[in-house]
């Protein structure tokens, strides 16, 4: 099972929101694993689903080039539940962003019905800044490359002033040497 | 507006930041209240704080304002795990809101987190609206 907790982003507008779907299935593994006979999407997931997709906005701002990390769940509430068949549309925006780190409020709607909202802290760790994080990347650059591009950013994104987002606007993912 | 009524309206704004960023109830966040002894911040929350606190009071807190992690981790200001004489008056030269006297007393690293306050706070928010 891969750690893939959204299908596929609809909207990426660089730096501001972005809106991602995530299609609840019955195949999931963990649909059946967590409440056997009852299978609903965990809690957790939903949250993991939140923070990809203002993660990935928030990285974005970073250039897709350092480490950003979850840093925290300032708030988060689930009402009801996301059940096989159910398609949760996550729209994440970006509250604040500095140069050691992003907030973003993101929510989830079932078909409309709200179902998660959520205020998201990432931080940024310069690569620069101790021995433990000086030159370290969150992700493999190749395999970022390929998440963003399985989902979509590069089919819908945009920066505010509508031009498209390209890969080669994005020189890390060229760089030949790979932590 | 009177100075009374500015620094009560700041310890009502930061009460409210800190409510929202650490989940503490209201009346825990009294002005002697310390950040991470009493009210059990980690320093990850300050990330949440300063964003909370530059929004509460329109002020922009660039890195290393609120807490001067780069002087903790210089060898040129730090000894044996303890902040010597030339790093001790860069905190005061940094942190002129901050009471550090009971720092002071025993200047290892770990301690200034430990110390600072909410009183700490209100004053770092005059401070920056001084400015």
């Amino acid at each position: 099972m891969r750690w893939f907790w959204l299908d596929r982003f609809t909207e990426f507008v660089a730096g501001s929101h972005a809106t991602a779907v995530k299609c609840v299935s019955l195949s999931e593994d963990h649909l059946q694993e967590h409440l056997p006979d009852y299978p609903i999407m965990p809690n957790s997931l939903v949250a993991e689903g939140m923070a990809q997709c203002g993660g990935l906005l928030v990285s974005e701002i970073y250039k897709f080039s350092e480490l950003v990390v979850l840093a925290k769940f300032a708030r988060c509430t689930i009402e009801g539940e996301a059940r096989p068949g159910d398609v949760i549309r996550y729209k994440a925006v970006v509250d604040q962003a500095k140069d050691f780190g992003a907030s973003v409020q993101v929510k989830g709607d079932i078909d409309g019905r709200p179902f998660s909202e959520g205020e998201i802290f990432f931080a940024r760790f310069d690569p620069d800044s101790t021995e433990n994080t000086r030159g370290r990347v969150l992700f493999n650059p190749d395999d970022l490359r390929s998440w963003l591009r399985v989902v979509g950013v590069f089919d819908v994104g945009v920066r505010t002033d509508g031009t498209r987002l390209r890969l080669e606007d994005y020189p890390h993912f060229f760089q030949t040497s790979v932590v | 507006m009177s100075s009374v009524t500015s620094k009560s309206e700041i310890f009502a704004k930061v009460q409210e930041a800190l409510v929202d960023a650490l989940g503490v109830d209201e009346d825990e966040v009294t002005p002697q209240a310390t950040l991470q002894g009493d009210l059990g911040a980690e320093s990850i929350d300050f990330l949440d704080i300063v964003f909370r606190l530059e929004k509460a009071f329109g002020i922009k807190i660039e890195r290393g304002e609120l807490f001067p992690e780069d002087i903790l981790t210089n060898t040129e200001y730090v000894e044996a795990g303890k902040v010597n004489a030339a790093g001790m008056a860069k905190l005061k030269e940094r942190m002129p809101f901050a009471d550090l006297s009971r720092f002071a007393a025993d200047p290892s690293v770990q301690n200034l987190g430990k110390q600072l306050t909410v009183q700490d706070m209100c004053n770092f928010v005059e401070h920056k609206l001084a400015a």
